[in-house]
């Protein structure tokens, strides 16, 4: 138990996002990218979030210069998730460490921090990793090629896939008050700011605020 | 600089920003309110993924289709369905309305 249904719960959080490529595909050549270079985005930076910005910064005709900026800004996150998930991985190095880092992300992250055991988390973290890695590289090809004839992914409903497997892995840790207030005051202040802060950057203050508030609620 | 080129220069910088925390040496992370705070952190994190997944669309709160399947998934949860489960009922709960005309 544990270390099994932590790997059934990466695979399929991160499939659901992984399908989310498809959208990038058909939206990086609509913003002027070539079929390969939405794959190679794709490939090495492989950071949702991310890729969305720079191609939003290129569709809006930003320079590649601010591209890169907004594309780093949003990515600033991910520096949080290695350092909370040392106690889930470490000690790593070489070759594992470069492709831990490369599979670091919302989904792994939230795979292994939801898991209250090291061998379970990391298997979370590995099997979330893993499963948007090749999910999310295939789907951009398709989405790449097929253009506009795939049309909207949240048709089929994949914009609620997500979020349903979010709630999913945060349920467990919901028994206590000050985790159902620290919960809520993260989601609100993650919606107020979401128009007013770069992407990813809200994630990050609402996480701190909760924090102070359910710090607050302990004295 | 060519798109290309931009590409790459991201993806490192990317890189290098998942890299660094797990490079972050073990010592600083031992602060008593670093352990004391990192379930909070946690259920923070996930719930700020739900709700701005949720909720919202780019920079925009977009409120259809996807809160009704929020619904659904967490009555699924509360009654121990199984995570598969919750995950594609959700999925299929958005496509139907969707269907039916909802936003």
């Amino acid at each position: 138990m544990g270390v099994r249904a932590a790997r059934r719960q990466g695979f399929a959080i991160g499939i659901a996002s992984g399908l989310y490529g498809l959208a990038f595909g058909a939206l990086a050549v609509t913003a002027g990218l070539h079929v390969w270079q939405a794959c190679l985005l794709s490939l090495v930076m492989f950071t949702g979030t991310s890729q969305f910005a720079f191609i939003g910064v290129m569709a809006a005709g930003g320079t590649p210069a601010d591209a890169i900026a907004s594309s780093t800004l949003v990515g600033i996150r991910h520096a949080t998730y290695g350092a909370l998930l040392a106690p889930f991985l470490r000690p790593q190095r070489g070759a594992r460490l470069v492709f831990a880092a490369q599979v670091t992300l919302d989904e792994s992250a939230a795979a292994a921090l939801a898991r209250h055991h090291r061998k379970s988390g990391r298997a979370g973290f590995w099997a979330a990793g893993v499963a948007v890695y090749v999910t999310w590289n295939v789907a951009t090809l398709i989405g790449a090629v097929a253009g506009s004839h795939i049309g909207d992914p949240s048709a089929w409903g994949l914009d609620a896939a997500a979020p349903a497997a979010f709630l999913g892995l945060l349920w467990s840790h919901l028994s206590t008050t000050r985790a159902k207030v620290t919960a809520l005051v993260a989601a609100a202040l993650a919606v107020a700011l979401t128009p007013v802060l770069p992407p990813g950057i809200p994630m990050l203050v609402a996480a701190l605020g909760a924090v102070l508030a359910g710090e607050a609620m302990r004295k | 600089m060519s798109w290309t080129v931009a590409i790459l220069v991201a993806a490192a910088l990317a890189f290098s920003l998942k890299l660094a925390g797990h490079l972050v040496p073990l010592t600083w992370l031992s602060h008593p309110l670093l352990s004391r705070t990192a379930d909070l952190i946690t259920v923070g994190l996930l719930s700020s993924f739900v709700a701005v997944q949720c909720l919202t669309t780019g920079r925009e709160i977009d409120l259809d289709a996807r809160i009704p399947a929020l619904v659904v998934a967490a009555v699924l949860l509360w009654r121990k369905a199984p995570f598969i489960v919750v995950v594609v009922v959700a999925a299929v709960v958005a496509a139907g309305l969707r269907l039916l005309g909802m936003p």
